[in-house]
């Protein structure tokens, strides 16, 4: 995605916010849209935070849930969307384990595709409010230096961030365990370094990425408790940071585990307010991808 | 390209309309100014100053941005198309003025009344416009007009704030 147009959408983004700050959180712009939710992963924030756009743009949403559906009885992907063609939507958001699966919908079919996450390609709609929430706090994200910590490797919302951030002229330096973290990232624009101390005291914004459990105990990682001592952001190793720095998590959040309790709730956490420019982003993207082209009327 | 309204004409005409305001709101306790983004905006400012400067109690000052109201929406990710809306006051209970530089099919207006509704309850709303240019397509009418002008519906209307001058330029229908 090209600068131009991420500014774009950060800067539409920061004015959809101020919808949800006022008595009516609604707006009539895309009265009679039909918004499609299908998420082939468990995931519910991003659903509902999507569905919520929608809302407060007054679009209708209807949320496939694929565990209860006809996919679960063997319907492919492009049958499942063949259907939901039928019933003649103006976007689908789709989250699916396989990545290119939105690519594969967007070439496929005339509506809008959202790429709410697919494998551990990307997770662009995350990357957006990351970039959203920086801008509130700096402005342009030129010269700025952001680390990423833990599984780098696996983690579409990295990878998105890294692609995003470079766009808009900010460093990216990563750090996490041998595994998580392993020389292939050289090929994206970052800088790699092993330990989490390496990287807090450079950073102006520190992203710490969720530790999947279901990954611990096995080759990748010993223990949740070696992972802490290791790579987590705990209250000591948060003092070594620059006083201003913004700790940021794209949630959900395994406390003790990859954050500090007292780290995710203190001061210099953004998690929150990322979770309500996640709304305001996807509001963006809908509103730009929905919006009827036309001549502009001036009276 | 026509010069239709000068400087003098133009300070005259904002005099005036400050000044039908003041009577026609008078024993009103509580009323703002909104400006229509972008070109109802300086109006609203100059009216503003001009009812202050009339003895009366200076308004409250609000803006609308109606991109995500209107009718015609166009979108595409050149451009920002957003500006902010910001009325810092509360809505309900108070005589909201709208304001605006020109008047033409009343589309932007209806966003307006709109917009404005989904902030509160306001006592009642009164449309301002320094030029009203006619072609309208709904049942819209404005309380107060500095000029009305005859065009036809391809000319183009300008209030240039700059320059301080109106301008209608001929269009090709």
């Amino acid at each position: 995605m090209p600068r131009a147009e991420i500014e774009a959408l950060i800067s539409t983004a920061a004015r959809m916010r101020q919808v949800g700050e006022r008595r009516i959180k609604k707006v009539p712009t895309l009265r009679g849209r039909l918004v499609v939710s299908l998420f082939f992963e468990n995931s519910t924030r991003t659903r509902t935070s999507f569905e919520l756009a929608a809302k407060r743009l007054s679009a209708d949403t209807l949320s496939f849930n694929v565990s209860t559906s006809s996919t679960a009885k063997g319907e492919t992907l492009m049958d499942t969307a063949r259907n939901i063609h039928a019933m003649q939507p103006d976007c689908i958001v789709i989250r699916h384990a396989s990545a290119g699966a939105p690519a594969l919908l967007a070439r496929s079919f005339p509506f809008s595709v959202i790429n709410a996450g697919d494998g551990i390609n990307e997770h662009p709609s995350q990357a957006l409010l990351d970039m959203l929430t920086m801008s509130d706090h700096w402005g342009a994200l030129d010269g700025r230096t952001v680390a990423i910590v833990g599984d780098v490797q696996h983690s579409r919302v990295a990878r998105s961030n890294i692609f995003g951030l470079a766009t808009m002229g900010a460093r990216v330096v990563v750090a996490g365990p041998g595994t998580m973290c392993r020389r292939e990232l050289a090929a994206l624009p970052v800088t790699r370094r092993h330990t989490i101390d390496e990287v807090v005291g450079e950073a102006d914004a520190i992203m710490m990425l969720r530790i999947q459990r279901e990954r611990l105990g096995k080759a990748m990682l010993p223990s949740a408790r070696e992972y802490a001592a290791f790579y987590g952001l705990d209250l000591d190793r948060l003092q070594r940071a620059r006083p201003e720095v913004l700790v940021m998590h794209p949630g959900p959040i395994n406390r003790g585990v990859e954050i500090g309790a007292e780290v995710a709730d203190g001061g210099r956490s953004v998690i929150l307010d990322q979770v309500t420019n996640g709304i305001a982003v996807r509001m963006a993207l809908l509103y730009h991808l929905l919006g009827r082209e036309g001549p502009v009327d001036e009276g | 390209m026509n010069v239709v309204w000068t400087r003098e004409q133009l300070d005259e005409g904002v005099k005036r309309l400050a000044s039908q305001l003041v009577t026609t709101l008078v024993g009103v306790p509580r009323w703002a100014l909104v400006g229509i983004r972008d070109g109802g905006v300086p109006l609203a400012d100059e009216l503003a100053d001009e009812v202050e400067r009339l003895g009366a109690r200076r308004p409250d000052r609000g803006d609308v941005d109606i991109t995500l109201y209107r009718d015609d929406l166009y979108t595409g990710l050149e451009k920002p198309v957003l500006g902010d809306t910001d009325l810092p006051f509360p809505v309900t209970g108070c005589g909201i003025v709208l304001v605006d530089d020109v008047l033409f099919t009343g589309r932007t207006v209806r966003a307006a009344m709109g917009e404005v509704w989904d902030f509160g309850r306001p006592d009642f709303i009164k449309l301002v416009v320094l030029v009203d240019r006619g072609h309208r397509e709904l049942p819209v009418a404005a309380d107060l007009v500095a000029l009305s002008l005859h065009t036809r519906k391809s000319d183009r209307v300008t209030v240039d704030w700059d320059r301080r001058e109106v301008r209608v330029e001929p269009g090709a229908g």
